[in-house]
Order: structure tokens, then C-alpha cells, then sequence
């Protein structure tokens, strides 16, 4: 029996190895192997291992393409990242603080305009107009506002229902000892919430950098050139470059991977401790 | 609430001026342009001047073939993508909190899309789905399958993009489901050991104890899903023909066009189709909500 068993766990291993290689690796082979090769070669699309390796010489080629063109992406990008994130974490946190510790009347009032905030698509248009009105159109400002506003509804969802999990003895103890109601949120609440900011940082930084639509309709101008759209760069319809295409791709990845295994074991219990509501 | 009997002074540290700093942020950025919409997608817009029409632009709107396809693409995309990630994750989720080797390699991959910009997703998919050349035909003509056109024949390409979305969201929807099926206390799994096998666990404890979590997979998926733009952009353009095309994409091509008050007007259609079917989903998973 156990000799039958083993075999059908061996053989379960290798079918869920060898499935979850192909549905999620397979992708990211094709694009480093085609990262490193030459032009000629990367234009056939084909799945094989280059006949010549030239990955670091296809990264750099990247990098310094047109002036540095991606250099001034990825400085773009992460500006724009690290600024909204920054915002969102400490605007959405202080909301969640209040509307959770209050739940008056007010707190649900907030609490549907977090709703609304959730499912409303954003009025493109309209806000390309009022951006151009404040001079905040084509700024990096006006950017991580909109990024900041859109995203701020989904970071007070979780840092709301986290919340129900630090008990209130705690800050009314800080109450207690005179502490201010600032002083209470940044020394006692947010140090708390650590694992609830972890998952809000690694989302919204994963979506703000990744974003092509914002920047798209918000941020157009070379000068304000963010990491997605470097893409174009190397695909017209006269003359593809796939090899610098996907080298373009592996360069991207690489700030959003680092961020990832940073907080990788943290991600899932953020969302826990009563955090999975609608 | 057990709030109003506490005393003032402990809800003084819960001042209402903390609100303020994102309400400011919300209100300039997102709901002045949200109502601003609704009287500009009633004019004839060039953003230097706007001349009142009426409802002429959703008359348009409504009467253009391409554009009511592009309606009925969405909601298509919506279901399907939001349905899949459902079905899919949730047994997902599961096999990655049992006991199984290399697990911690598996929840790796299986987020990593999540991490790749949805552009450059689109354009290494729209290179593995070409019907001659590309890996995934090659595949499949290899062990005698079909090889469709995944993005050039029209009856396929949205579902095709559709697919490539669900490969890209997943992680997030597996990671939310890990999150519900983990705080499930133990003691319900222990029954379940008694019981029976996995079928007991996945039907009698984890379908109905990690609703929360299914709740909140299907609103996200599916709002995400009405709102889609890079992906559609980045494979199809909206093609072959209006194939493909969804509302946002149809709102972009406007706005391109400079036709302004056309694309708002395709903004607030969006979102009365957005409302009219997320808010009622949404009062229905809170009354049925569960607490632990």
C-alpha cells in the first residue's frame, strides 16, 4: 500500500511541476531567452536558446537607448511610485484610523464614498480639463494626485477591516498617558497596521509603476517618458527590435521583482485578520 | 454601537480633521471631474468651448454598431474574466495552503504575472498567440491540435485577450482566497479530516467559510474587468474591425479624435453600467457577509 501511495504522490508532484512550469514560466523563458539574442535571431520569435548569449549587451543597449531614454523612465516611474504610495499610505491609513475607532454617522458617509471610489471608472476627459486648469497637467504633481485619489479606496478597505484587529486598550492606554491623537496614529496605529501596509505597498507600487493608461492620457510629453512606455520604442510596424524589446522587459521587471521578494512572506496576512470583506 | 457610551475624551484621539487631507486629494482629483462629466458629456466639447446638445452624444452613441458592440464586448470580458479567475483560483488557493512540495515556488509563479506591466504581458502573448509562428500553435500543432487565429479572427480575439487577462490576474485573486481559506480556524479542518476527504473540506468548509473572500474576488475581477484598456489596447487595438473593442477603448479612439464630449459621454455610460450592476452585487454579498 504505502509503496502505491508513494508513487501516486511522486507522479501528482511531477504533473503540478511540470503544469505550473508551463502555465507560468514558460512566458517569462521565451522573453529572457529572446532578451538574449541578436536582432536577426530575436525576429524569428522562436523558443530556442540563443546561438549567441548577449543578455548584458541587450540590458545595456536598453538602458542607454535614445539619449537614456530609460533612465529617465525608470526616474520618472519611480518618483511617481514612490510619491503616491507615500500618500496613499499615510491618507488612507489616517481614514481608516477615524472611520473605524468613530463608525458614526460620518464614518459611514466616508464609507460610501470609499465605495464609490472603488467601482466609479474615473472621468478621463473631465480631469485631463481640471488638470489643465490647476497647471497640474503633464506634471508628475498632478499624476501622483490622480494616482493617489484612485487608489486610495482600495488602500482604506484593507487598512479599515485590519484595524479590527488592534484592540482599542491599546490606544486608549496612550489616551491615558496624554499622548496626541497624531502622536497615538504614527506611534501606536501605524507600526501596527505593518502588515496591512506591506500588501497596500506592494499592490498599489506594482500598479502605479506598471501603469500605462494614466500616464497615457495624464502625462503624455517625452521629458515625462514613463517605464511601460519605453515598450513602443522598439516595436513599429517598418523595424522591430524583439531582442531589446524583451531586454526592455527583463529592465522593467526588475524594480517590481525586488519589491515582491522584499515582502513576499508578509503579503497574505495583510489581507488576513478578518481583512477578506467586500 | 458600543462607541457612543464611550467617553469624550477617548473619541477626542479620533479626530474628524484626519479625513480631511484625503478628502481633499479625493475631491479635487476624482469627484469634481466625476460630476464635471455629466454636463459635459451633453455638449460638443473641444475643451476650449463646450456647446450644449442635449443627449445627442449618447444618441450617437447607442445608434453606432461599433459602439454598441463595444457594450455588450464589456460586459462579455467582465463575466468571463471575473468567472474564470473565480473557478480557478479558489482550488488554486487551496492546493497552495495543503501540504504539497515545492509550494513556496508555486505561490512565487504563480504571482509573478501580477508583477510584469499589463503592456509588456500584451505584447509577449500577442507574439505567442500568432497563428504560424507562435509557441503556443506550435504546441499545439505538435500534438494535432487545431491552431486557431487567436487575435486575427474576430470571433475569438476578445476571449483570446480575455484569457491572457486571467493569466495575469490570478495571483492576486489566489493570494485574496489563500487569506480567506487561512483564517479559517483549525478546528473546522480537524472535522473535516474525520469526515472525510479533500470534496468534504472544499464543499462543507471552504466554500461556504471563505465567502468573504469569493465576495471580494468576484467585485474585484469584475470591476476590473469593465474597466479594461491596456490589455485589449496593447493585443488588439479593439480589432479585427470593432472585434474587440470594449468601452474604454472606444472612450480612448474618441478622445484621440478629439470628439471630447463623445468620449465623456462614453465615461458616464461606462459608469451607469459599472453601478447598475457591481451596486446591487455589493448589497447582496453585505447582507450575506459572514463574521468568524
Amino acid at each position: 500500500m504505502s509503496i502505491r501511495r508513494t508513487i501516486t504522490n511522486l507522479l501528482r508532484d511531477v504533473i503540478l511541476l511540470v503544469t505550473f512550469i508551463l502555465v507560468f514560466l514558460v512566458p517569462f523563458i521565451f522573453i529572457l531567452l529572446n532578451a538574449a539574442k541578436t536582432r536577426q535571431e530575436a525576429a524569428l520569435l522562436e523558443f530556442r536558446w540563443p546561438s549567441e548569449f548577449l543578455l548584458w549587451a541587450n540590458l545595456r543597449e536598453v538602458i542607454t537607448y535614445g539619449e537614456n531614454r530609460m533612465l529617465l523612465a525608470l526616474w520618472n516611474s519611480t518618483l511617481l511610485t514612490v510619491g503616491s504610495v507615500t500618500l496613499i499610505v499615510v491618507l488612507s491609513a489616517l481614514v481608516a484610523f477615524v472611520m473605524q475607532r468613530r463608525s458614526d454617522r460620518l464614518a459611514s458617509v466616508v464609507g460610501s464614498f470609499m465605495l464609490a471610489g472603488l467601482i466609479i471608472p474615473p472621468a478621463v476627459v473631465p480631469t485631463v480639463f481640471f488638470l489643465q486648469w490647476l497647471n497640474l497637467y503633464k506634471t508628475l504633481t498632478g499624476m501622483i494626485m490622480v494616482d493617489v485619489a484612485l487608489n486610495m479606496p482600495f488602500a482604506i478597505l484593507i487598512f479599515r477591516a485590519f484595524m479590527n484587529s488592534i484592540p482599542r486598550e491599546l490606544d486608549e492606554a496612550a489616551i491615558l498617558d496624554g499622548a496626541s491623537p497624531l502622536r497615538i496614529f504614527f506611534s501606536v496605529i501605524l507600526p501596527l497596521l505593518r502588515p496591512a501596509i506591506v500588501t497596500v505597498v506592494v499592490t498599489s507600487s506594482v500598479n502605479i509603476f506598471n501603469d500605462f493608461v494614466g500616464p497615457l492620457y495624464f502625462l503624455p510629453g517625452e521629458k515625462n517618458v514613463t517605464a511601460p512606455l519605453t515598450l513602443f520604442s522598439f516595436i513599429s510596424q517598418f523595424s522591430s527590435q524583439y531582442n531589446l524589446l524583451f531586454a526592455d522587459v527583463v529592465v522593467m521587471t526588475i524594480i517590481p521583482l525586488i519589491i515582491f521578494i522584499f515582502f513576499q512572506r508578509q503579503l497574505v496576512s495583510g489581507m488576513m485578520g478578518g481583512a477578506i470583506k467586500g | 454601537m458600543a462607541t457612543s457610551a464611550r467617553p469624550r475624551v477617548i473619541m477626542k484621539a479620533y479626530p474628524n480633521w484626519f479625513y480631511l487631507p484625503a478628502a481633499i486629494v479625493f475631491g479635487l482629483f476624482f469627484l469634481i471631474p466625476t460630476v464635471m462629466a455629466f454636463y459635459y458629456s451633453l455638449t460638443r466639447w473641444t475643451l476650449f468651448d463646450a456647446t450644449f446638445i442635449g443627449f445627442q452624444n449618447y444618441i450617437t452613441f447607442l445608434n453606432d454598431p461599433s459602439l454598441k458592440s463595444g457594450l455588450i464586448n464589456t460586459i462579455i470580458y467582465a463575466v468571463m474574466t471575473s468567472g474564470l479567475k473565480v473557478i480557478i483560483s479558489l482550488p488554486l488557493a487551496m492546493l497552495l495552503t495543503s501540504n504539497i512540495r515545492f509550494k513556496d515556488f508555486y505561490r512565487s509563479i504563480t504571482f509573478f504575472p501580477v508583477l510584469v506591466s499589463t503592456v509588456a504581458v500584451g505584447i509577449t502573448f500577442s507574439m505567442l498567440m500568432q497563428p504560424s509562428t507562435g509557441l503556443i500553435n506550435n504546441v499545439l500543432g505538435a500534438i494535432g491540435l487545431p491552431q486557431p487565429d487567436w487575435l486575427g479572427n474576430p470571433d475569438l480575439a476578445l476571449y483570446s485577450v480575455a484569457l491572457v487577462d486571467v493569466w495575469k490576474g490570478l495571483g492576486i485573486a489566489t493570494v485574496i482566497f489563500m487569506a480567506g481559506i487561512l483564517s479559517i480556524p483549525q478546528e473546522y479542518f480537524e472535522a473535516a479530516r474525520l469526515e472525510g476527504g479533500t470534496w468534504v473540506k472544499f464543499r462543507y468548509i471552504i466554500i461556504p467559510l471563505a465567502r468573504n473572500a469569493t465576495f471580494t474576488v468576484i467585485l474585484l475581477s469584475f470591476i476590473g474587468g469593465l474597466r479594461t484598456f491596456d490589455l485589449i489596447w496593447t493585443m488588439t487595438r479593439g480589432g479585427p474591425g470593432f472585434a474587440s473593442d470594449v468601452l474604454t477603448s472606444v472612450i480612448y479612439k474618441q478622445y484621440q479624435a478629439g470628439f471630447y464630449g463623445l468620449s465623456t459621454a462614453g465615461n458616464v455610460v461606462l459608469f451607469i453600467l459599472v453601478t447598475i450592476i457591481v451596486y446591487p452585487l455589493m448589497s447582496y454579498f453585505n447582507r450575506k457577509e459572514l463574521e468568524l
